[in-house]
């Protein structure tokens, strides 16, 4: 069954996350493109945390290591009435609290991320705190993949499988592409799922985009008892803009007047397709 | 009966570190000790024993230690993250910045065998460094015992703090320097001594060498004062601007880099107080430091009572020849 509210809600996001990139002239667009739609299933299907229950201990939490795609997070957590949308038209201005990486100034938001390889490790002390007060929530951490050639990520899972972390589900970002090149021609990460694997998490792939997939998947955790759940979502960097896709020049790419009209005359027909 | 400083020789603050820590941890199951296979060398084995649900070992990954100690601290817990002053100060620096104090999450960062204590284990086990490049962080609170007393009181101080804090000592033992009752507060220095010659403000494990200088000097008539500044951050400025205003001249006197410690920051002070006075920086240069245990090397560069009065004596003199 197709999921016709997230799938309408994966375009407009985009065309929110594009609206703002453009307004403050900067922004991670590629990765957030990459993620979105992840984090449209997380916040609509999967996370059992509102702007009431922010402060509640027994929230789900989402941690987004790669902390560079918040514009895909922003607009994510004002569509759930964390904070009004218009307040993004401040990111990246002067005194702002709408920073170009998330920080808990911002309501919704756990953890200040933004360098990298330190989204897990924090996970994983607060899937152990869950652990230690016998509560139910569940911890859920953004991973960029080419953030994996951090070290500490593998310290930290190694933590989160001698803990038996099964209410930690970490998802993978893959969309193959970091600010130079591609992950492979950088410091490659092939075979992937089998180093997740060996480091003691229970693996699934998935495609990113296929909200029903992500959906489904999602709703099984933890993926077997008494093991961390990890997610390899294989997504495209720059997805749902034509000349933005796979193309690394879109990292932090900011679309020009004739380039942001084109994408969102390419959202806008995907919209109409969708609703019709 | 009445009580002389550094008179009698208490336990090392190491072990009362993990003494106090055990009795907090009895008291409040919220309490944590994280370590990075430094249990033993922080002292943890009967706190192991004795409360093995609250000690988390995270293996020999000092980044993974800090990051996951504020994950437990976002989720109310009560964490001491125990490890060498050395790894968790540089390895997990990163960690330290964005995660704990970036992020404030109250983690109590407890650096063990600081300073020098590894001695001739040599410059990768020496946490010299540590004062410096914390001190450019902010939100962090920074304190460096130099007794049993001081040590217990930081320790127990740090479970009330809602901020970041970092304290380090050694493990050698340390003579007592306070009477039993002395009122410790965070970012108030406690004066040993008064004297209007000389100044010693000192840290950590040199405030005993700092007192045993005083005593020399006193018996060749010189009146000296020490303060033992065991909050480097917040800085007891007051302290410090008052000691630069009632004596003719300030040694200070750390476990660490002439740089970027303690005797920088009074300097600062100071100099933005419009003070000018003799002022000296004892520490540890910057050269490659020297093999030694502790004491070798706090001899070898003169933080020793006759080294440090050594440095006072010329620096009074300085101000008669002037």
């Amino acid at each position: 069954m197709i999921d016709r509210e997230l799938y309408l809600k994966s375009i407009q996001y985009r065309i929110k996350l594009l609206k703002y990139i453009k307004m403050a002239g900067a922004g991670h667009t590629g990765g957030s493109l990459s993620c979105v739609d992840i984090l449209n299933v997380l916040y609509n299907r999967i996370l059992n945390v509102t702007p009431e229950t922010f402060n509640d201990p027994g929230r789900d939490r989402y941690i987004q290591s790669k902390g560079h795609s918040v514009e895909a997070l922003y607009v994510v957590l004002a569509d759930h009435g964390f904070f009004p949308e218009e307040e993004l038209e401040t990111f990246y201005g002067y005194r702002s609290i709408y920073t170009g990486h998330p920080t808990r100034k911002v309501k919704g938001i756990e953890q200040n991320t933004g360098g990298l390889g330190h989204g897990l490790a924090f996970s994983v002390g607060v899937a152990l705190a869950g652990r230690l007060d016998h509560a139910a929530y569940r911890v859920f951490t953004l991973l960029g993949d080419g953030e994996l050639a951090e070290g500490s990520n593998w310290e930290s899972l190694m933590a989160a499988a001698h803990y038996q972390l099964d209410n930690l589900c970490v998802i993978v970002d893959r969309n193959t592409l970091q600010l130079t090149g591609k992950t492979e021609d950088m410091c490659g990460l092939e075979p992937l799922a089998q180093k997740l694997e060996a480091f003691g998490g229970e693996l699934r792939l998935v495609d990113g985009h296929n909200i029903t997939a992500l959906t489904e998947m999602l709703c099984k955790l933890p993926f077997t008892t008494g093991k961390p759940s990890v997610v390899i979502a294989r997504t495209i960097k720059g997805k749902g803009i034509s000349f933005m896709e796979n193309n690394p020049k879109w990292h932090h790419g900011v679309p020009n007047d004739r380039q942001y009209e084109q994408a969102q005359q390419e959202l806008e027909a995907r919209l109409a397709e969708i609703k019709s | 009966m009445s009580f002389t400083p550094g008179s009698e020789l208490g336990k090392s603050n190491l072990e009362v570190f993990a003494e106090t820590l055990l009795a907090l941890a009895r008291e409040n199951k919220n309490v944590l000790a994280v370590t990075s296979d430094s249990r033993g060398s922080g002292k943890l084995t009967p706190y192991a024993a004795a409360v093995p649900e609250q000690l988390i070992e995270v293996g020999i990954a000092e980044q993974n230690l800090v990051g996951v100690a504020a994950g437990l601290a976002s989720a109310g817990k009560i964490v001491y993250a125990v490890s060498p002053a050395s790894f968790l100060t540089a390895r997990a620096f990163e960690q330290i910045k964005n995660d704990v104090c970036y992020s404030d999450r109250p983690v109590k960062l407890i650096g063990i065998s600081a300073g020098v204590s590894y001695g001739a284990l040599g410059s990768t086990h020496h946490a010299i460094h540590d004062i410096a490049v914390l001190r450019a962080i902010n939100n962090i609170t920074i304190i460096v015992p130099a007794d049993n007393l001081e040590t217990t009181e930081a320790i127990k101080a740090a479970a009330q703090m809602s901020h970041p804090v970092y304290i380090r000592f050694g493990k050698r033992p340390m003579p007592h320097l306070h009477p039993s009752g002395t009122v410790f507060e965070v970012g108030k220095s406690l004066q040993i001594c008064d004297g209007k010659d000389i100044a010693f403000i000192a840290t950590g494990e040199t405030v005993h060498p700092a007192l045993k200088a005083a005593e020399e000097m006193e018996q060749s008539g010189y009146s000296c004062r020490l303060v033992s500044m065991h909050t480097i951050k917040p800085l007891d400025t007051e302290a410090v601007i008052r000691a630069a205003g009632e004596c003719h001249a300030v040694v200070t006197v750390e476990e660490h880099r002439t740089a970027g410690g303690l005797g920088e920051a009074c300097a600062a002070i100071l100099a933005e107080a419009n003070m000018q006075i003799p002022f000296k920086i004892a520490g540890i240069p910057d050269e490659y430091t020297v093999t030694g245990n502790q004491l070798e090397i706090f001899a070898h560069y003169g933080l020793t009572g006759p080294g440090l009065a050594r440095t006072a004596v010329t620096l009074l003199e300085g101000i008669t020849k002037g």
